[in-house]
């Protein structure tokens, strides 16, 4: 393979599930979804991913089935293009570059080849203004199609799709921004618009927030951002429209959806409560609580059976029938603020970060499926605006992954500052961290730095912590103190100072042989057996933000950052300082596969990447403007398939890759233009056979069963043409030359009966004569101009093959019919 | 500045009745309300909701339902009568006692020949309307339970009666049931066992009957087939009553939430006609059981337990920012329950069963303007008259110089004694003062005034106990002259001039002087000036008319203002005024005052244009003196005090403020019903 070494910053997993509306297939087997760049399409029963539809080089905006035919999908992308996929077998049909960025669409069976879609107006390009378009697409067999044939529709709407709705089988459109509605009738070409006030006399803001039309009625309903929902009727007058309001939202009403027979309308907000209308008996409804967090989109599918709802935790739960949660999509969660920053479980290769308020989760990159949130805090979460709740700040693993230590911090207004140190031990039997010790206040102050020994073979390992309070603990497991007791627990071991300086961060030596502390502008070493300190080196003034021991033949090496914009490298055999070089670096991280350092610098509201090793003065890679704003947390993530590059500039990610994670909270990678290409053919082999929904378990067994299922289907399908015949016989021959009904009975019913060999033999027979025939023929002409030839010349021709074994006619028949005989289905068996 | 010094009084107990049941005559958009006292009051929608008449009520007589035939207005009770009223005279005409216990409804048909009434014992009741009463005609075929809501069929072939667990439709030509509706119960509050209670149906032109129960339900129906179409679930408890639009395409409901809910018929699809009916708005404008609903062509009337009156346009039927648009709500009545004693300092409170005399505080503090100023004298009761038993005072004027003569008129023939100060009793009076509803002592306290029967105005003197019939004003005769009751009399300082007022009529007497012209509008307080000799009279439609009595003709004054045309924010004030009085040191000054304010009227000062914006005093005192000038106009307004009843000026120039605040009549109703609130 060809390596081109060109590496590109790429989104690649962790997107946002919930960014828009999801949809389901009209079978509810499939659900789509937009996830950054691509469009997911979901298994709705076992909740895996499928496909993904890969092509759009924006942030996918929105998905929409097509109207005409169920089984293609629209999606439309910030990057000018409107796609239509096929998405059973995820192929991609027919691209249409509209040329403006797209912002959502939408479509109806009403208008046929006609997509209506949200872009910006393009005079002004200060005031966030937009404008609802029809596209025309245009009918041509090519794959790229431009499709210009734009014209506008509404001025003046809402970028957020869940604001524009069509009514009654797209006989009118409905829009809202702001506090006005616009319903546009396509026939009249007329539209009436309709504004509430701000606020009302009680207070309540009117805003609309959100619109759904009923399917069958003139009947549309609006949500607005003091929970109420409006049903407005009658509104083909300009006076005499009507409105009834449900209230019971207390706040926003984010999204509104009727059934496809419009007898229920679903409605959810922050409250993570579905509530479901009646329609027409609206002081009957039912509810669906407690469903995780604050609901951002209602869909259901088209044939009414399934609800889904997506959440603000990036989560899409898919629910049957209003009553039961029957699958829950989850998406990486993103809270406000990462503390843990990224971590990876040596055990499972999982991201681990904070999840969920109060928890753990851990994420697997390599599927882009959450694996499981682990609940630290244990206690439950009041929603309260307000509210200060136990939050994970600090998490770290030990290299084995046997251990994690986790802490958990609760600041509130004129209280003390509350901390727990907890340590969790890995229980093989249910494959999850059980919590073993747990150390209320185990510091005075706020704590900076955690980690554990990194060596691997040693049986104890040390957990070091340090904190603002001026002290460094080293905890260690100690023995059971009561026999009787469970196991053994973890203590502090020594308690560590350095002038009443405050400790910034702390690093283990690959070995776990050396402990390094940086105290403010010192970095002290220590030695964690005997608890002594080693040696101080301060040669750069400024206070030390990042510590690395440097990796395998590099070991002997101990980088640190400063704020004064200094990078230092000591030789820890001559505790001398290396090397410097100024450099503001914000993060500093070490590869745990090779001796690779990579530092983020901060310049000038973007970031630059650097990787190198500490014993080569030059950079191995280096990337100008990784990301705009800053980087605030990064990892490298060890490889499960080692790439084989040999371009220089991309050897770095052979072994690991690396995750960063950028103050818009967007998780970016590193990828190479080979691992791409790898991605998009593996993509495009997987074919999906309609019955079963593609899993790994699926692609285990279904391989077999796959080409069973061909055998059989050959089986079968052979004795149909040879009854028909036989039938046909029966049937046409006049009755009077057919012989008793006795004898034909038992032929027809042995017409009927299916034996796999002997069809299959005869039906060879009936070809193998045909051609036999046509050779006889053949070789009847090659007699007749053999006559003139003398009999022995035949004859010596005969003694000549007689020292070969004569075949006879049918025998070579039988080894042509061999010859021909597909035998791969043995090869199938003699595989299993 | 400090012009006045106002004695505010809070000590006006007046409690307004329960608002019982409404009816609305569309052909004279006059709206007739009971209330719960029994008192009947006729409000005229068309002249801005001026309450025209009010009929007092007797004990024991509580109205429990209200119709409209044609012009005349019949009532029933419990206590088992149909009453008609004698409107020109305001006191009941005849009644007929129905045979049948008590009545819980009754209904008139489109025609207004039938009025059927629904009774306890069953039965429905046809009495046929002739010219001067009514008459038994029979009775629809008996039924177990009482009759508790009635509604015609608009061609009159019909009549759907509620009752308790069932609706039945009867044919008005044979009597007998034809269909038998089931309600059934309510499952939510009540037990099983409890019965429903029909409140009220309304049966539409296209068979449609439209119920609704103490289960909180409106239910519609069939009534051709007589099966369920719809429920419709509006409440945990009653739903109390149900008002149709004129066209039929609406129905309102009230509710014991104080909810009234809207539905209307609406066709499902632009383009389809099939309609139905569809719940759609909820207004929320009283806090406790709506009792009685109207709904207008253009807007809902409802009133209630919080004796509130509330007209609510519908905002699809009206112009929108117009003086249409506003939500009205009529809480105190439009006349005056407060006289004051103008030298003695006393004031006579009125309430619907006694008379409460008050002397005021005194205070010798002297303050800056706007300071309060320490009571030295506490106000205190000095009498409280109690009417007897069956019977009503209609009115209680006039306490003049330091001699206090109350006066206590019964519409019955039960001779009322004069009590002045001394507690010596009046035996007599004469008989023609047996009928009057309002009364005016002229000045020096010699004659009384009391407006009577056929719009008369009886005269009679009074010196020390006695008091003598003098003569009576008959209303010039003529097809100009209505027989309206005049329900305001102004007699002059000087004791010269009468000026009376009805509904229709101002005329000025003591040998009919002259009437003056009255452009439509009902005059809401009249006032003749004590020294100019000019009629100040104050319409519904918040017009200002001054007459001049010598010249027989509208001061310049008021024809400039006639010309220019009062200040918009003036004539969009909801409430009428209701007082008329004049400044001795400053005879320029006119004070008017309505409910939600007090204004002087200054003649000198320019007329505010239509252009300008229309300051009032609290505004225009927050301005620089150079801003105030040139800003101030004619109509100072003041909104210092709310719920005003009564401003009047006394004798020693101090001005004397009667509110009632709301919020002390809130506090004085029931309880309302159990709500979950939410966050609490």
């Amino acid at each position: 393979m060809v390596e081109y070494g060109d590496i590109r910053v790429v989104y690649r997993g962790g997107s946002k599930i919930n960014f828009r509306k999801p949809v389901i297939s009209n079978d509810s087997r499939f659900l789509l979804c937009a996830s950054g760049e691509s469009v997911k399409v979901f298994s709705s029963v076992t909740e895996e991913c499928v496909h993904e539809l890969r092509g759009h080089t924006g942030q996918v905006t929105g998905v929409l089935l097509r109207p005409s035919n169920h089984l293609q999908v629209y999606s439309c992308s910030t990057d000018g293009t409107v796609r239509l996929w096929d998405f059973t077998d995820g192929i991609l049909v027919r691209t249409y570059v509209v040329g403006y960025p797209v912002y959502s669409i939408y479509a109806s069976l009403n208008h046929k080849e006609v997509v209506f879609i949200v872009t910006p107006v393009q005079s002004d390009k200060r005031t966030e203004l937009f404008q609802l378009v029809a596209v025309n697409l245009p009918q041509t067999p090519d794959q790229l199609v431009e499709a210009r044939d734009l014209s506008a529709v509404l001025s003046d709407v809402s970028s957020n799709p869940s604001t524009i709705a069509f009514g009654r089988g797209g006989e009118y459109l409905a829009s809202v921004n702001n506090l006005k509605m616009e319903i546009y009738f396509f026939k009249k070409n007329k539209s009436y618009s309709f504004s509430l006030r701000e606020y009302t006399k009680n207070g309540g803001k009117n805003t609309f927030t959100c619109i759904a039309c009923h399917p069958k009625d003139d009947c549309v309903a609006t949500g607005h951002d003091d929970g109420k929902i409006r049903l407005w009727r009658n509104f083909k007058q300009k006076k005499e429209y009507t409105y009834s309001t449900l209230h019971w939202h207390h706040s926003a009403v984010s999204s509104l959806c009727f059934t496809p027979e419009g007898t229920n309308l679903l409605s959810g907000g922050v409250e993570s409560v579905l509530v479901q209308w009646r329609y027409n008996q609206e002081n009957q409804k039912d509810f669906l609580p407690r469903l995780g967090a604050a609901i951002t989109h209602v869909t259901v599918s088209p044939d009414g059976a399934l609800f889904s709802t997506s959440h603000s935790d990036n989560k899409i739960t898919i629910i049957q029938s209003c009553v039961k949660v029957s699958a829950v999509i989850q998406g990486l969660v993103k809270g406000e603020n990462v503390t843990t920053g990224l971590l990876v479980d040596p055990r499972s290769k999982a991201l681990v970060l904070n999840g969920r308020p109060g928890h753990l989760q851990f994420y697997s990159l390599q599927r882009d499926k959450l694996l499981f949130h682990l609940d630290i805090v244990q206690q439950e979460y009041i929603h309260e605006a307000g509210l200060e709740q136990f939050e994970v700040v600090r998490a770290a693993f030990d290299a084995s992954g046997l251990w994690l230590a986790t802490v958990e911090e609760r600041k509130q207004k004129s209280a003390e500052l509350e901390l727990n140190l907890k340590l969790w031990s890995f229980d093989e039997q249910t494959q999850s961290f059980v919590l073993n010790t747990t150390v209320s206040a185990p510091h005075e102050a706020r704590i900076t730095a955690m980690c554990f020994s990194q060596a691997a073979d040693s049986q104890t390992t040390t957990l070091v912590s340090a904190s603002r309070d001026g002290h460094f603990k080293a905890w260690q497991l100690g023995l059971p103190a009561h026999t009787d007791d469970e196991g053994p627990s973890w203590s502090c071991d020594f308690v560590g100072a350095y002038h009443g300086l405050v400790p910034r961060c702390c690093c283990f030596s690959a070995d776990g042989s050396l402990l390094a502390v940086g105290f403010q502008e010192v970095v002290t070493v220590w030695n964690p057996t005997s608890w002594e300190l080693l040696t101080t080196l301060s040669q750069p003034p400024g206070d030390v933000r990042n510590l690395c021991f440097g990796q395998l033949s590099c070991s002997k090496y101990l980088l640190g950052s400063n704020n004064k914009k200094m990078v230092c490298c000591w030789n820890l055999l001559t505790c001398s300082l290396e090397w410097s070089t100024s450099m503001d670096v914000s993060l500093l991280l070490v590869d745990s596969r090779s001796e690779n350092m990579a530092a983020f610098c901060c310049q000038d509201g973007s970031t630059d990447l650097f990787v190198f090793k500490p014993s080569e003065p030059r950079p191995l890679f280096s990337q100008k403007a990784v990301c705009s704003g800053r980087v605030i947390h990064a990892v490298f993530t060890p490889r499960e398939v080692m790439l084989e590059s040999s371009e220089e500039s991309s050897q770095w990610l052979n072994r690991s890759q690396l995750y960063f994670l950028t103050e818009f909270m967007d998780l970016l990678t590193f990828s190479t233009k080979a691992e791409e290409e790898k991605l998009m053919a593996s993509s495009k082999q997987l074919v999906i056979d309609d019955t079963v929904a593609m899993t790994p378990f699926y692609l285990l067994l279904g391989k077999h069963r796959h080409e069973h299922l061909g055998n059989e289907e050959s089986a079968e399908r052979t004795p149909l043409p040879q009854s028909s015949v036989a039938i046909k016989e029966l049937l046409q021959t006049p009755a009077h030359v057919l012989p008793a009904t006795s004898f034909l009975c038992s032929m027809f019913a042995k017409s009927l009966l299916i034996s796999v060999t002997e069809t299959r033999e005869e039906n060879k027979h009936v070809d193998e004569e045909m051609e036999s025939e046509k050779e006889e023929e053949d070789s009847d002409e090659e007699v007749e101009t053999k006559i003139s030839r003398p009999e022995q010349e035949a004859k010596g021709v005969q003694g000549g093959e007689s020292t070969a074994p004569t075949l006879t006619k049918t025998q070579v028949r039988e080894l042509r019919r061999v010859r021909k005989q597909d035998l791969s289905w043995i090869t199938g068996l003699l595989d299993s | 500045m400090g012009e006045f010094k106002v004695h505010r009084i809070r000590f006006f107990n007046h409690m307004p009745s329960a608002i019982r049941v409404m009816a609305f005559n569309s052909h004279t958009e006059r709206l007739v309300v009971a209330r719960a006292d029994g008192a009947v009051e006729i409000f005229n929608f068309a002249d801005n909701y001026y309450q025209e008449k009010v009929i007092p009520g007797r004990d024991g007589k509580a109205v429990e339902a209200l119709c409209w035939v044609g012009r005349r207005l019949f009532s029933a009770g419990l206590d088992g009568e149909i009453t008609e009223y004698d409107l020109e005279n305001l006191r009941p005409r005849n009644s007929m006692e129905a045979y049948g216990g008590p009545i819980w409804t009754i209904s008139s048909n489109s025609q207004g020949t039938l009025l059927a009434a629904g009774c306890e014992d069953g039965t429905v009741k046809m009495f046929e309307v002739l010219e001067d009463r009514i008459q038994f005609q029979r009775n629809l075929s008996r039924q177990k339970g009482r009759i508790i809501s009635l509604s015609w069929h608009p061609t009159g072939s019909q009549i759907a009666a509620g009752m308790l667990d069932m609706i039945k439709i009867f044919d008005a030509e044979t009597g007998h049931a034809t269909h038998r509706l089931l309600v059934e119960r309510g499952l939510q509050r009540t037990s099983n066992s409890q019965e429903v209670v029909v409140w009220s149906v309304a049966f539409l032109s296209d068979h449609t009957i439209i119920s609704g129960d103490s289960a909180g339900k409106v239910q519609i129906w069939d009534g051709i087939t007589g099966t369920l179409v719809r429920t419709h679930l509006l409440t945990k408890w009653d739903v109390l009553v149900l008002a149709v639009s004129p066209d039929e395409s609406s129905v309102i409901a009230g509710t014991s939430e104080g909810t009234v809910v809207q539905f209307q018929f609406i066709s499902s699809t632009v383009d389809q006609q099939d309609k139905q009916w569809v719940r759609t708005r909820t207004f929320k404008s009283h806090s406790h059981d709506v009792r009685a609903l109207v709904h207008t062509d253009t807007a809902v009337v409802s009133g209630g337990v919080d004796t509130q009156l509330v007209v609510r346009p519908l905002l699809d039927k009206v112009e929108k920012n117009t003086q249409e648009s506003a939500m009205r709500k009529i809480i105190f009545p439009h006349r005056n329950l407060v006289s004051c004693a103008k030298k003695a300092g006393l004031l006579l409170f009125q309430f619907s069963d006694h008379l409460e005399l008050w002397r005021l505080g005194e205070s010798d503090g002297n303050g800056k303007p706007g300071d309060r100023l320490p009571v030295k004298r506490n106000p205190e009761k000095l009498i409280q008259l109690k009417r007897k038993k069956l019977s009503q005072p209609c009115d209680v004027f006039r306490l003049v110089g330091s001699k206090l003569i109350s006066l206590r008129i019964f519409p019955e023939r039960i001779p009322a004694p004069l009590v002045p100060l001394s507690r010596l009793q009046v035996s007599k009076l004469p008989k023609e003062l047996n009928s009057v509803h309002q009364l005016s002592f002229s000045s020096d306290s010699s004659k009384l005034f009391a407006s009577s029967i056929l719009s008369s105005v009886i005269v009679a003197s009074v010196k020390e106990l006695e008091c003598k019939y003098l003569h009576t004003f008959k209303p010039p005769s003529g097809e100009f002259h209505s027989r309206q009751p005049v329900h305001l009399l102004s007699p002059s300082e000087d004791g010269n001039w009468l000026a009376t007022a009805n509904t229709a009529d101002l005329n000025v007497s003591l040998q009919l002087h002259c009437s003056v012209p009255v452009c439509g509008s009902c005059p809401t307080a009249v006032s003749i000036h004590p020294f100019s000799c000019s009629l100040v009279s104050v319409h519904a439609d918040q017009q200002i008319f001054e007459f001049s009595l010598k010249q027989k003709e509208f001061t310049a004054w008021s024809r400039k203002l006639q010309k220019q045309g009062m200040h918009p924010l003036w004539l969009q004030r909801d409430a009428p005024i209701t007082r008329v009085t004049f400044n001795p040191n400053n005879p320029t000054h006119i004070l008017l005052h309505d409910t939600s304010m007090f204004c002087i009227v200054d003649q000198i000062l320019p007329l505010p244009e239509e252009k300008t914006r229309f300051y009032n005093q609290s505004v225009l005192q927050s301005l620089s003196l150079g801003e105030r000038l040139r800003n101030s106009h004619a109509f100072k307004v003041y909104r210092n005090f709310q719920n005003l009843l009564c401003v009047d000026l006394m004798e020693d120039h101090s001005l004397v403020v009667v509110e009632r605040p709301l919020l002390d009549i809130v506090s004085q109703l029931p309880a309302p019903v159990q709500q979950k609130k939410f966050a609490t």
